[in-house]
């Protein structure tokens, strides 16, 4: 059990100072590291907690995806990064004190009791035993979820469809190959044999 | 000391702050808004599979996917519609962005 606490304490530490580093760091390429660092702590805490299948999907849609977005966002993108900075401090005041009392807020709402003693045992659909997480939420999410599993998947169809659409453009002056172009050729329009006298030239 | 659900909710309520912190002290940076937008969602996250585990109802492992979904989707969109302004305006400060308030 104390094995479990202190795992809980490093991944709980490395998350937070990871975030910090997320919205603090100079260069936004740290940034984006950064944010890989506190998703697979993230998931580091999901393992401990139970929830493997969660904490597998959160590494390869996060780490593998997201954050490999970002990442080629922020390289292709040529933006002096030190003048989008300079006016940091200028917002820090502020953002201290309402970052302060929505922690202190949320923190103060932990010690409330949260349901009714008994309630927990009286979930909507209860966690089974003797079966693996994995399969626990297959034969929930296929089953009483699956419209709106579907629906996540039409959501997927359409962010994709819709940053395809946002960043597709057609440049001018560059030349293409048209090969419905190159099949219509005619001979007699690019070729003439011509007489050529001799030593008189075309 | 046995962890337990206020840990974890301790956790993710210092996350989201963080995240709300974050789009406050790098406003003119879109990019580490959009950072910040996914803390706070993996913050929410934490949330739902915390409470998920320690009231044995698995629902909220269920939600939590569907969460990831939307996040995966939103930052596409988002970095789609940043490439863009990028090549239109050739900056991405958030106080250019005020074409629409004529």
């Amino acid at each position: 059990m104390a094995l479990t606490a202190i795992a809980f304490y490093a991944f709980a530490a490395i998350l937070l100072a990871s975030a910090v580093m997320v919205i603090s760091a100079k260069n936004p390429v740290h940034s984006v590291l950064f944010l890989i660092l506190a998703f697979f702590n993230a998931a580091g805490l999901f393992v401990l907690i139970g929830a493997e299948f969660v904490a597998m999907i959160l590494v390869i849609v996060y780490v593998g995806a997201v954050a490999v977005l970002f990442l080629f966002v922020v390289m292709m993108l040529d933006i002096n990064f030190q003048e989008l900075r300079h006016g940091f401090l200028q917002y820090l005041p502020i953002g201290g004190i309402v970052g302060l009392v929505l922690a202190v807020e949320l923190v103060l709402l932990v010690g409330v009791r949260f349901s009714a003693p008994g309630a927990a045992s009286q979930g909507v659909t209860p966690t089974p035993e003797a079966v693996t997480n994995t399969e626990a939420l297959g034969r929930i999410m296929y089953t009483d979820y699956v419209y709106a599993f579907q629906a996540s998947g039409l959501i997927l169809l359409v962010a994709m469809i819709g940053a395809i659409v946002l960043t597709l453009r057609h440049r001018t002056g560059v030349r293409r190959q048209s090969i419905s172009q190159q099949l219509d050729r005619k001979r007699g329009d690019v070729l003439a044999v011509r007489k050529v006298p001799s030593r008189g030239g075309v | 000391m046995e962890v337990g659900l206020a840990h974890y909710l301790t956790v993710a309520a210092i996350l989201f702050t963080l995240g709300v912190f974050g789009i406050f002290l790098n406003r003119r940076n879109v990019i580490i808004i959009l950072m910040s937008v996914e803390l706070i969602l993996l913050s929410v996250n934490i949330n739902l599979v915390a409470f998920s585990v320690f009231m044995g109802d698995l629902v909220g492992q269920v939600f939590t996917m569907f969460i990831l979904t939307v996040a995966a989707a939103e930052a596409a969109i988002g970095l789609a519609i940043l490439v863009v302004y990028f090549r239109n305006r050739g900056s991405i400060a958030v106080e250019d962005i005020n074409l629409m308030k004529g």
